[in-house]
């Protein structure tokens, strides 16, 4: 039989905000356990909630960038379970009314064709602390810095078909949260964790099979191995017969296996009910237009743009604005150089986002600065050195050597332009090889135009990579005749 | 000195004939001598209290002392004071040292008042009769087989013994004004979001307030200026500038309209509290007010519905109690469940654990809109009920409480017959208003509380009337004699 993946997604976006959504603490990472958790944060007897106005924006600035309603009344509700990071014994969570109403996204495929995905809802809420279990003497630590901050858990419709189309709404939706500077969306450091629903269902049918669902994926990777085994085990399960149950499960990434966690039967009931003690937020026509009104670029209008302005083509342009972090980087490079968009977008790219990619870190980690490969690039431009030399000077960027026209100058990698050095290195390999000589006055059109590489080859070895290559061949050709 | 009221003690502090360090010690050496009897306090403060009145002579030396400055006053154990215990009357919270101060305490204290202590009360303000209470039951100073009533039975019986001039306390059903009532002192509930409820352990958030419990209705409009206002840290706080509550006390009642309603004098209604109220009325009317019969026919909806919404939210709200950060955890945990399950079943006792269950139930998967939804609705509809009456009259005015009185564990055993002793009280929780109890006679050598319920934010006006009464009747000056002769 001939089975049809659904997938649907919630997912999970930690808020760029300056402090947690109830309470007054920082939510930097990495620091020192319980150092940035409050009365609040702590659940103490006696202790209120208070609402961050900055979050509530940053949601209804998602809300506006995929056309979605936005409730104009919205409602906070507890999701009632004890767990040892959960201090309050509930999570502020939203149920009905959610911020974030219907909308939708449109994700491009490998293929360059787009496809629709529909949003259901984003809805606010707070995040729980970390139980640390490792260190403790057989006993669990609880780290409540992470308690209380604002997430925004987008859900979509079951639209999604395969791991190709999940991973690019994932990325799609990465993208849109740095974009508009709701997030920073560091997958590493949790700001982005999917939930992933998947059931099959025979091609042609109507009716979702029934589903499970995979909590707590958090990186690209990791989204499509969960999916593919997943979709494998439950067709096999299916195929034998078996039915499959609906479950929740938890992905491991060392084993690379996902595991059942709980069945629906389970299941908790959180006994929802409307947080007494936060009002309805309720949001004005004029609150809403002036966060339309101030939204930034988003992705689609830069690819336009980068494609019209700097005459990319459009896979180019596709590439450097898939993140707003890159694109700024491209287009910095480019008023730094100097150059042609066209050079800077391939160095960018190529070079760039290669080495970042061997190295496993992102741009906003570079060891070269916009500015720096922009320096690099203006050498290019202004013929201080070739190409190739440049591609020597950025590993040696890469390697913190210095800026670009340190190493040049410490490394001694200037480019020869100087005809009279030049016409003496092109004598001298003449000289040199009387034997290549005479083939290539022997030999016809075409094979002169192979020959005539071995010389090039020779000469720009005897400058050490530094002769101006347009030179070389200019007086070559001249000396060859 | 301590038959004055708060008012007389605050001008005789201000005379010079007193010192804060003198009332204080006289307060705490009453508090030691007397409350063996009585069990009104958990925790008395003594070493906090002789500090606080040291630094209010010295501000009143230093020309800056405020009314309250000096005045000595209890706090309900359910507010958070820093550096020292608050239980919430609970094994759960026997051990927990508050690391701060809740907005009332703090409030208070940079008026200037003195923490004598901290007062019993029904575990989690759970419960009609103080017998609820890990520190166990406190008895009526009127007649000591009796209950003060509940959860501020503690504060009203201190209050009642002239253990302390006044005290804070706190209501979600009825919980300020029953106790008053039952006691013979002033209680005043305000209007839900007067005062912050930052500090205050939650019990029922949605209906919970805090207010003064005093002996006159002038004391408690004095504290009312200290306590009440807008508070930042509480978003259900009335983002409103806090009334004058002295400023309105010495008005007329002339062309005052007071409505009677008829649900409040049915069946169920003890004949001798039936005859203080009906004369407590008669003494008004002959102030300039007029009467009227009035319909408030959600009145027996407000106990059932009160008993959805109250344990739901409560069920979540002592969801933190799980032995994890603070409070009781039970020796040798065996498991993440069986630290759970064993730190809060003898951490919390049978009333608070028979609300947490009604409250999960009523929450559930299944049964959520056959309860919480319609209790919510039928919460509605009583607030419509007293909107209407609302139009017709200015104070609606009743018995506080059904009887005068019961004898402790009479009905302890008897949950719903308990939940009834709040039958007047509760709907004024789910309308959001502001009500008091004031002392308007005997029966059967107990006390008994007239209720007034205003419309919202009408505190003066309750307070004018209540002074008023005050000032033409003396059943608020009388003590029991066994402990303020």
């Amino acid at each position: 039989m001939s089975w049809e993946t659904v997938i649907g997604l919630e997912i999970h976006v930690q808020l760029a905000t300056q402090s947690k959504i109830f309470s007054g603490s920082a939510i930097k990472f990495g620091a020192e356990p319980n150092t940035q958790a409050s009365l609040v944060d702590l659940g103490m007897p006696g202790v209120l909630p208070v609402l961050n106005e900055d979050a509530i924006k940053k949601a209804i600035t998602f809300g506006t960038a995929i056309d979605a309603k936005i409730n104009q009344k919205s409602v906070f509700a507890r999701k009632n379970y004890f767990y040892p990071d959960l201090p309050k014994g509930y999570q502020i969570s939203q149920l009905d009314l959610p911020i974030v109403d219907k909308g939708h996204l449109d994700i491009t495929l490998e293929d360059g064709s787009v496809k629709r995905i529909g949003v259901t809802r984003a809805h606010l809420e707070e995040d729980a602390g970390k139980s640390l279990h490792e260190d403790y003497h057989g006993m669990t630590g609880i780290d409540l810095n992470r308690a209380g901050t604002p997430l925004l858990e987008i859900v979509s419709e079951p639209d999604m078909r395969s791991a190709e189309e999940a991973i690019a709404y994932v990325k799609t939706i990465h993208s849109l949260v740095q974009y508009l500077d709701i997030s920073d969306g560091n997958m590493a450091e949790g700001s982005m964790r999917c939930d992933i629903n998947i059931s099959m269902r025979p091609k042609g049918q109507e009716e979702y099979g029934t589903r499970t669902e995979t909590k707590n994926v958090n990186s690209f990777r990791f989204i499509e191995k969960v999916i593919r085994g997943e979709v494998i085990r439950q067709i096999d399960e299916l195929e034998a017969g078996n039915k499959i149950h609906q479950e929740t499960r938890l992905y491991d990434s060392v084993k690379d296996e996902t595991r059942p966690m709980r069945s629906k039967e389970e299941a908790n009931d959180y006994r929802y009910f409307p947080d007494p003690n936060l009002l309805p937020v309720i949001t004005t026509d004029e609150y809403i237009q002036t966060i339309r009104e101030s939204l930034p670029e988003l992705p689609g209008q830069k690819i336009e743009r980068f494609q019209k302005e700097y005459e990319l083509k459009e896979y180019d342009a596709r590439v450097l604005a898939a993140s707003k972090a890159v694109a700024n980087y491209f287009e910095t490079v480019v008023t730094t150089s100097g150059a042609k968009a066209k050079l800077a977008a391939n160095w960018v790219t190529s070079e760039l986002l290669g080495a970042l990619n061997k190295a496993g870190t992102d741009i906003q980690h570079s060891p070269v600065s916009a500015e720096h490969l922009g320096e690099l690039l203006q050498r290019i431009t202004d013929n201080t050195i070739s190409g190739k030399i440049a591609k020597t000077v950025f590993e040696a960027m890469w390697n913190g050597e210095g800026s670009a026209d340190d190493i040049i100058e410490a490394k001694d990698l200037k480019q020869e332009t100087d005809s009279g050095a030049i016409e003496a290195l092109v004598d001298e390999v003449i000289a040199n090889n009387p034997a290549q000589v005479e083939q290539f006055l022997a030999a016809d059109e075409n094979k002169r135009k192979k020959l005539v590489g071995f010389f090039v080859g020779q000469i720009m070895k005897a400058s050490k990579g530094k002769a101006n290559p347009q030179q070389v061949n200019q007086l070559l050709t001249q000396k060859l005749k | 000195m301590h038959n004055k009221t708060l008012v007389e003690l605050s001008q005789q502090l201000s005379s010079g004939a007193l010192s804060s360090v003198e009332l204080t010690q006289h307060y705490l050496d009453r508090i030691r001598q007397l409350d063996p009897q009585l069990n009104s306090f958990i925790s008395i403060t003594d070493e906090l209290a002789l500090g606080q009145a040291k630094a209010a002579d010295e501000r009143r030396a230093a020309g800056s002392a405020g009314p309250l400055t000096g005045i000595p006053i209890a706090h309900k154990d359910i507010f958070c004071t820093k550096g020292y215990r608050t239980s919430a009357g609970s094994k759960m919270l026997d051990n927990f040292i508050s690391p701060y101060d809740a907005t009332v305490v703090e409030k208070l204290n940079t008026a200037g008042t003195i923490t004598l202590g901290k007062t019993n009360m029904d575990e989690f303000a759970m419960g009609s009769s103080n017998e609820t209470s890990f520190y166990g039951a406190v008895k009526n100073p009127w007649n000591t087989d009796y209950v003060p009533g509940g959860s501020s039975g503690g504060s009203a019986a201190c209050v009642a013994a002239r253990l302390a001039p006044a005290a804070t306390g706190t209501d979600t059903g009825g919980s300020i004004r029953q106790p008053a009532s039952l006691c013979g002192i002033t209680g005043l509930k305000p209007t839900y979001g007067s005062i912050s409820r930052w500090g205050m352990i939650a019990f029922a958030s949605s209906l919970d307030q805090a207010g003064p419990m005093t002996q006159t209705a002038e004391d408690a409009a004095l504290l009312m200026n200290a306590m009440a206002g807008f508070d930042c840290k509480d978003s259900t706080s009335l983002n409103r500038e806090a009334p004058n509550y002295t400023g309105e006390l010495n008005n007329s009642l002339e062309g005052l309209r007071i409505g009677l309603p008829k649900e409040f004098f049915k069946e169920g209604l003890d004949a001798g509290v039936q005859q203080v109220i009906e004369t407590a009325i008669k003494e008004i009317e002959g102030l300039g007010a007029s009467v009227k019969e009035i319909s408030l026919t959600t009145t027996e909806l407000a106990v059932p519905a009160y008993y959805v919404i109250a344990p739901a939210e409560a069920s979540s709200n002592l969801s933190r109690f799980d032995g994890v950060r603070y409070g009781y955890r039970c020796d040798n945990p065996t498991d993440l469940e069986d630290l759970y399950k064993r730190s809060r079943s003898e951490g919390f006792g049978e009333e608070v654990k028979r609300r947490i269950l009604i409250g999960a139930y009523v929450l559930s998967a299944g049964f959520y809109d056959a309860y919480y939804v319609k209790a919510q609705k039928t919460r509605r509809l009583i607030k419509n009920d007293f909107d209407r009456a609302f139009t017709e009259v200015d104070v609606i005015m009743g018995p506080t409480a059904p009887s005068a009185g019961f004898a402790l564990g009479e009905k302890a055993d008897d949950p719903v017959s308990m939940y009834l002793s709040d039958i007047y009280t509760i709907a004024v929780n789910l309308a959001g208003l502001p009500a008091m109890s004031v002392p308007a006679g005997f029966t059967a050598g107990l006390p008994v509380g007239l209720q007034m319920i205003g419309r919202h934010f009408s505190e003066p006006r309750l307070l004018n009337i209540a002074h008023q009464f005050q000032q033409a009747t003396d059943w608020h000056k009388q003590t029991p004699e066994a402990f303020t002769k």
